[in-house]
């Protein structure tokens, strides 16, 4: 165990770049290891990805290394849980990062149990205990009721995944240096039980709910699908992405992929917009990073409204209409 | 037809209102609020309806297994009640304390006694702890291939066809069995359970296993076999500052909060 060192940031590479998780596990990360004094490393996994390495360096990465292999174009559960065995095993890291994602989470737990260790699921804080040196690993319990702080002191690496927003990128500075270092997959084809035949792309038009400025989110009380493009309405004057909770989505009324919370989207706007939504902590682990949320909803009781700035209670079928044209007013529209 | 496997976990309701919501700070534990109902976890209900579909399409049978403590019979029952065929319980004190890599293995280890499976499924987190992580590590102490957060799981040709959601949609993906899959709520809603079911699943024997019964080495379980240990569980401080919008109406009320969102130059 004494020789495991090092901080390690498991990579994810969307659309042919270094996705926003992955920079802010490159910024959680460089806190922990200097805390330490210990390196931080980046592990970049898929087919033809080796030129993304001085981004990593950049945004805080000592040391890259890289594992190209087409076979790691897709994710998939046995190519990349066996890639990273190697690559742990033969860098022997003190602490591994990975992010919440669709990736992490099916990862990390899968790695961990290989490689003899534990992992904290969706945390939203890492730090190192002064006197231990070990990572005390927070993370939301019981739908984001309670907090746990977790150590892991026995095995080797200490290992957590990473609710996205929760860390913040460094500056990028292209002046960092780095050192990048290549590492053979030495995948064996047959070993991967899984194939992908498809995929199918749902996304909404429109601005990205993660990463929108201004959200507008409906709730189970908007009733039906046609309430939706009221919001929608509102959204379009705003600029606004709009998200959900879960019900509007199991009701078929909206696609899945507007799910904001604990299962579905991490969002942090300026401007949280909550119309017809009771504020489940469920939902609240996925936008009470929003900086300013407002909430309308007919019931003063509602617990979303101990967590808004401003509220109106009412029927949002009489508030949304005369909310919407007044904004639409303001902004000269 | 297929033989299935089907974990499940009894929990405190999870949509109970977070008021309700108390901890003992220096027991590290929850205190069980009172008048909050015992339910099987949403997502588990879940992975039941996935196992109930294949069977509805295929034929099969279903094993449904929970391990815990303090079960309530007619919940517990409810997978049976829903269709399920078998229900076995795990439970011993030697499981307590546990961390989810120890409740994999002690699940691993009783599907390893019931011994013929070709398809294993679990909700994709249990909705008290939100780990997810119990369903990948018992794929891993068998050594079968898992695929995570699926919402849709069919046979075709002896190979399983599994919808697994990610951020911008879902991929298709093809395993042959034995297979492990975790469900998620894009799954749909699990089927009712009718009275029918419900009588016939009140007859039936369920099994209690100990760790001696499922062979589990006992350094392997509970918090003997837990890699990660609490440090601390409380209950963070929100902030409630709201302030409320009024006006003569709901009309009024709300172009005052368009006002007050351009004052604070929020919009
Ligand atoms: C493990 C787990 C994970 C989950 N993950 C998520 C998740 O990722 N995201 C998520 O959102 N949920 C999630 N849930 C579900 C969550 O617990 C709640 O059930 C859900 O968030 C409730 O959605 P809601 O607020 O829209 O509905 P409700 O709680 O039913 O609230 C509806 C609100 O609308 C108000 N209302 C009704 N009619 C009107 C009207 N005409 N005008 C104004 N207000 C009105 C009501 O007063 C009420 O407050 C999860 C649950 C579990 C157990």
């Amino acid at each position: 165990m004494a020789e495991n060192k090092g901080v390690m940031v498991c990579g994810e590479i969307i659309e042919g770049k270094l996705s926003s998780i992955t920079t802010e596990l490159l910024g959680g990360g460089r806190g922990l290891a200097d805390a330490l004094g210990e390196e931080l490393s980046l592990v970049l996994m898929g087919s033809g990805v080796g030129h993304l390495a001085s981004e990593a360096i950049a945004f805080g990465a000592d040391k890259v290394f890289v594992v190209d292999d087409p076979l790691l174009k897709d994710y998939q559960t046995d190519s990349y849980v066996a890639v990273m065995e190697k690559v742990v095993k033969q860098v022997s890291p003190n602490i591994l990062l990975l992010g919440q994602t669709a990736m992490g989470r099916d990862l990390a737990p899968r790695l961990a149990f290989r490689l003899d260790t534990a992992v904290s699921m969706d945390c939203v804080e890492l730090s190192i205990d002064p006197e231990s040196k070990l990572m005390l690993q927070t993370r939301p319990v019981y739908g984001g009721n309670a907090r746990a702080i977790y150590a892991c002191e026995e095995t080797r690496p200490q290992m957590a995944t990473v609710r996205s927003k929760a860390m913040d990128p460094l500056e990028r500075d292209d002046s960092r240096k780095g050192e990048v270092v290549s590492i053979e997959s030495g995948l064996d084809p047959s070993l991967i039980r899984t194939k992908v035949v498809e995929k199918v792309k749902e996304e909404v038009a429109g601005i990205k709910l993660e990463d929108a400025e201004v959200v507008v989110t409906g709730g189970r009380g908007m009733g039906s699908a046609e309430a939706f493009q009221e919001l929608e309405a509102l959204a379009k004057v705003l600029g606004a992405a709009v998200g959900a909770t879960r019900p509007p989505c199991d009701n078929g009324w909206v696609p899945s992929s507007l799910q904001v919370g604990l299962t579905g989207k991490i969002v942090g706007p300026t401007l949280y917009i909550a119309v017809a939504v009771s504020g489940s902590s469920q939902h609240m682990a996925g936008c009470s990073g929003s900086k300013n949320i407002i909430a309308i909803n007919k019931d003063a009781e509602a617990n979303i409204f101990k967590e808004a700035r401003f509220g109106v209670v009412g029927d949002y079928k009489k508030v949304l209409p005369a909310f919407t044209a007044k904004v639409k007013e303001l902004l000269g529209g | 037809m297929p033989n299935m496997i089907v974990c499940v976990k009894q929990i405190a309701d999870p949509e109970a209102p977070a008021g309700s919501f108390r901890v003992d700070e220096a027991a590290r534990k929850v205190i069980p609020a009172s008048g909050v109902s015992q339910v099987v976890s949403p997502f588990d209900e879940q992975a039941v309806e996935a196992a109930l579909r294949i069977k509805d399409a295929q034929g099969g049978k279903i094993t449904v297994l929970s391990l815990g403590k303090d079960f309530v019979m007619d919940v517990i029952r409810k997978p049976m009640a829903m269709g399920a065929d078998e229900l076995i319980l795990l439970q011993d004190p030697a499981f307590e304390g546990a961390d989810s890599r120890s409740i994999a293995y002690a699940l691993a280890m009783a599907i390893k006694k019931i011994g013929e499976y070709d398809l294993i499924f679990c909700g994709r987190q249990a909705a008290d702890w939100d780990a997810g992580q119990v369903g990948s590590g018992i794929a891993e102490f068998l050594g079968i291939p898992s695929v995570t957060v699926a919402k849709k799981v069919e046979l075709v040709d002896g190979n399983v066809r599994v919808e697994r959601v990610v951020t911008d949609g879902y991929e298709v993906i093809e395993v042959s069995p034995p297979l492990l899959i975790t469900v998620s709520n894009e799954l749909g809603e699990p089927r009712y359970p009718k009275l029918k079911g419900i009588m016939a699943a009140a007859r039936k024997e369920v099994p209690t296993w100990t760790a001696e019964d499922i062979g589990a080495e006992p350094s392997k379980l509970g918090a003997a076999g837990a890699r990660i240990k609490l440090l601390k569980l409380f209950i963070p401080v929100r902030e409630a500052k709201c302030e409320i919008i009024e006006g003569e109406n709901p009309e009024e009320a709300a172009a005052n909060l368009a006002l007050k969102l351009r004052e604070v130059k929020l919009i």
